[in-house]
Parts: structure tokens; C-alpha cells; sequence
């Protein structure tokens, strides 16, 4: 086999990408727990373990540059290795919207009286499945799982409207909770991102597979 | 595109050594003023296809071809057509630099000369080494020998001696193989300043220097039951980077067989 080698950098970068995926989906669980359960230690692991998550994706990122470098990669190589730098930070900055929830928990502490809107739990499950079927149609380079990713955002947004407004019809019934509310509106508004950069991600696996930068088809055509 | 935008066209060619083909039924348009590279494995025809651009397979006794080669529309190998003169028009530019053993100077007045070009000789070669980016660097001893120039220098002349005889095209049959990779560099460069003026087709096995420089690429296969034949041909940054054909994509990217 000619370039097994380089084959083999490859695939265990995207194992690593995937790895880089799991770690994220973590803590954005972790994140979700701490919250309903002001359980302010596991929101301080979800902070401190950001640190490896940004390293995590540096590593990756001077792995393909390094491949770049000395493989002069070409074609399929050539999209894969920049698509595994953009889900790369992709997955970084979903990570670090954990992390903004976790310190959102901390702020919020123990005490506090306002219990915590459903919906979010329901949205963080949302992105969480959109994360694992966008990293899933990465690994069996599947665009039709992709779209499905795309697809789903339009639900996940549905549920961030619905979650604002209902946060702010609790902002007027009991102004006391305003600020807590606040906070809730900020880990909607982490939710939603977090949904979106999947979508980015399903994007780049569409790139990987058709060479087509950008949105697989255009939205006239989308169901 | 339309015709026009054609420099070179082939059609339905095909080229034999004796009995055994080389090329097999190659349709191909070269675009005028832009560089097209023609890139395969080993023993593809790329070599024997960009001979027939110049009729220099006519020196080769026991080659022969079929189908048509058109330059602007005329065909190349139709009974009226003088290949001196087509060399002229399209010049050709080989893998090891071959300068004559004379000066500079005589290096690139050597075909106008023989063509009996009655300007000013010296304006014409200092123009054509201007135009190959050689001039600064010999400018003081054009009547050193030309054999005293490095390689990457000699090759430069090599394309200053073909300019000097204003051709339309310019073949270049692994220009850089023999070429350290700044000499090469310089060589590319001067492709696409060239490809202004000139249509250029480039044989090369190097698939980063055709990606680097060239504007179309041509990628010819051989297998078992066919040889020489045309893959795909489309321009460069949509080959190396989403090739049509897996089998491009198994080339290109080094797994090929």
C-alpha cells in the first residue's frame, strides 16, 4: 500500500478529533448536571478541565500542520486535514460554552431559589445528540446524516425562542429572579451555540465528502 | 469556452511506436495564454502527447499518428504544413537544459539567424533574455560560454533561445527535473509571466509544481488493455482539490494502484 504511513497520521487524527468530541460532550453534560443540581464542585471540574480540551485542540491543530507541511496533501487528504483543523476549533469553543455554563453555575451558587427552566436540559440534549450524529457522519462520511444535523438546528432554535420568552414572562412575574434569569438566558443562548457549531461541523463533513464549501444544498431545496 | 479560446485542440489522436500504442484517442483543448499540465505515471504517453504539439514525434521513424492535432484551427500534420516552421511557432523546452556550446549571445540569436531575421539582433536578444529573466545576470558576459551558466541559468537560456524565434507556444517537457527546488521556483515564476504572452503545455511528474503553476491539468493513465489515455482534464484548483474521477484522486494523492 503506497503511503500507509501517512494513511495511518491520518486516521489516528481523526480518532483524536473524535476523542477531542467525546471530551466536549462531556462537559457539556457535566455542565447541564452541575446547574440543575447546583452542584458547584462538579461546575468547577467542568472550568478546570476546559484547560485540556484548548490543549487538546492544539495538539491536533500542529499535528495538520505538520501533515500539511510534510505531506503535501492533496484532494480528499487535503479537505480532510482542513476540515479536522475547523471541527477542531469547532469542538474547542463548544467546549469552552460549557465551560461559560459552569461558571454560570458557580455565579449562580448553591442558593439559589429559581428553579432551573426545563427547556435548557431539553436544548443541551439536543446539541449533545447533534454533536455525537455530527461527529458520526464525519466518521462513516455520511452527508445524508449530515443534513439530518442541519436539519435539527431548526428545533434547537424553535426551543431557544420559546425558552427566552419564557424566561422573560418570569423576569415580569417575579422581578426578584431577574438576575438569575439573566444567567438562564446567557446558558440558553451557550445552548443554542453549541447546536450551531455542530452544524458547522456537519458542514465540514459535507466539504470532506463533495468538495462544496458551505451549505450542502441551497435552502429552497431543504425539506 | 469557444474554439477561439483554443490554442491547441486534439482530436480523437492517437500515437503508435511501430504497433504498440502510446497514446489512445486523446481529445484535448489547451487554452490560449495559460498553462496546462499534463501529469501521469510513468509510461502514460504524457511525453509522446506533448511531442505531437511540435510534430517532433516526425523523429522518431517508427512513431505514427492518427487523428488530429489543430493549432488555431489548422492541423497540424495536413499535407501542406512545413514542422520546421511549426517549431517555430511552437517552441519547446526539454528536461536537461541544452545550451549549444557557444556564447550566450550566440545561444539566443541561433534561431533567427537561421530563420535570416533582418532586425536588430541585438535588441531581439537582449529582449528575449529580458523576457526569461536572465538578462541581469549575464548581461555583462554574453559572450561567455553558455556551458559557464548554472543549471537553472542554462535552462533559462534554453527558454530565452526559444522566445528569441517568437513563438505562440511553448512545450516544456519536464523543464525543472534536473533543477535544484530555487532554481525550479524561478523557473515557475517565469511560467506564469510568460503565460501572459505565451500558451504553455508542461509535462511534469511533479504534481505540486503542476499544481503550483498551471491553470489546466490534464491527467493521462495507462491500463493494461489501453495506454495513454485521457482521465480528466479540468483546472488545476478543482483537480487537486476535488477531482472528478477516483481515479485522479488515487493519483494525485499518491495511492495510486
Amino acid at each position: 500500500m503506497v503511503r500507509a504511513d501517512f494513511d495511518r497520521s491520518l486516521e489516528e487524527l481523526e480518532a483524536e478529533l473524535i476523542g477531542l468530541g467525546e471530551m466536549v460532550e462531556k462537559a457539556i453534560v457535566k455542565s447541564m448536571d452541575a446547574l440543575e443540581r447546583r452542584d458547584l464542585a462538579l461546575a468547577y471540574e467542568v472550568v478546570a478541565e476546559d484547560d485540556q480540551i484548548d490543549e487538546k485542540r492544539f495538539e491536533l491543530e500542529e499535528k495538520c500542520i505538520n501533515l500539511i507541511a510534510t505531506q503535501q496533501p492533496l484532494a480528499v487528504d487535503l479537505r480532510t486535514l482542513l476540515a479536522v483543523l475547523h471541527i477542531a476549533v469547532e469542538l474547542e469553543r463548544m467546549g469552552d460554552y460549557a465551560e461559560g455554563i459552569g461558571k454560570i453555575c458557580m455565579i449562580i451558587g448553591e442558593d439559589e431559589p429559581v428553579e432551573t427552566p426545563q427547556q435548557l436540559g431539553q436544548m443541551a440534549r439536543m446539541g449533545v445528540a447533534m454533536l455525537q450524529r455530527s461527529l458520526k457522519s464525519l466518521m462513516d462520511r455520511d452527508t445524508d446524516l449530515a443534513d439530518e444535523v442541519w436539519d435539527s438546528d431548526d428545533e434547537v432554535d424553535a426551543l431557544y425562542d420559546a425558552v427566552c420568552h419564557q424566561i422573560f414572562l418570569d423576569m415580569g412575574q417575579n422581578p426578584k429572579t431577574i438576575e438569575a434569569a439573566t444567567h438562564f438566558l446567557w446558558v440558553a443562548h451557550d445552548l443554542e451555540r453549541i447546536a450551531d457549531r455542530a452544524t458547522n461541523i456537519a458542514e465540514r463533513v459535507i466539504f470532506v465528502v463533495t468538495g462544496r464549501i458551505g451549505r450542502y444544498k441551497p435552502p429552497g431545496e431543504l425539506n | 469556452m469557444q474554439d477561439q479560446d483554443f490554442i491547441l485542440q486534439t482530436r480523437g489522436l492517437s500515437v503508435y511506436y511501430d504497433t504498440k500504442k502510446a497514446v489512445t484517442d486523446v481529445d484535448l483543448d489547451v487554452v490560449r495564454n495559460r498553462i496546462t499540465a499534463i501529469i501521469g505515471p510513468s509510461g502514460c504517453g504524457k511525453s509522446t502527447l506533448l511531442r505531437c504539439f511540435n510534430r517532433m514525434n516526425d523523429l522518431i521513424p517508427s512513431a505514427r499518428v492518427e487523428g488530429q492535432v489543430l493549432f488555431d484551427g489548422l492541423d497540424l500534420y495536413g499535407h501542406d504544413v512545413d514542422p520546421t516552421e511549426i517549431r517555430y511557432e511552437i517552441g519547446m523546452v526539454f528536461q536537461r537544459p541544452n545550451p549549444f556550446p557557444k556564447t550566450i549571445y550566440d545561444n539566443v540569436a541561433f534561431g533567427p539567424r537561421i530563420n535570416g531575421f533582418q532586425g536588430n539582433l541585438a535588441e531581439l536578444v537582449e529582449r528575449s533574455l529580458v523576457r526569461a529573466a536572465l538578462w541581469d545576470e549575464v548581461k555583462d558576459r554574453l559572450n561567455a560560454s553558455a556551458l559557464s551558466l548554472s543549471g537553472g541559468q542554462q535552462q533559462r537560456l534554453c527558454i530565452a533561445r526559444a522566445l528569441a524565434v517568437e513563438p505562440r507556444v511553448i512545450l516544456m517537457d519536464e523543464p525543472c527535473s534536473a533543477l535544484d527546488p530555487i532554481a525550479t521556483l524561478a523557473i515557475e515564476e517565469l511560467m506564469r509571466e510568460l503565460s501572459e504572452d505565451y500558451s504553455i503545455v508542461i509535462v511534469t511528474h511533479n504534481m505540486q509544481q503542476a499544481a503550483r503553476v498551471s491553470h489546466y491539468t490534464a491527467f493521462l493513465m495507462v491500463e493494461e488493455a489501453r495506454v495513454g489515455f485521457l482521465v480528466e482534464f479540468g483546472e488545476s484548483r478543482q483537480i487537486f482539490t476535488n477531482p472528478e474521477d477516483e481515479r485522479t484522486e488515487a493519483y494525485i494523492t499518491g495511492r495510486f494502484g
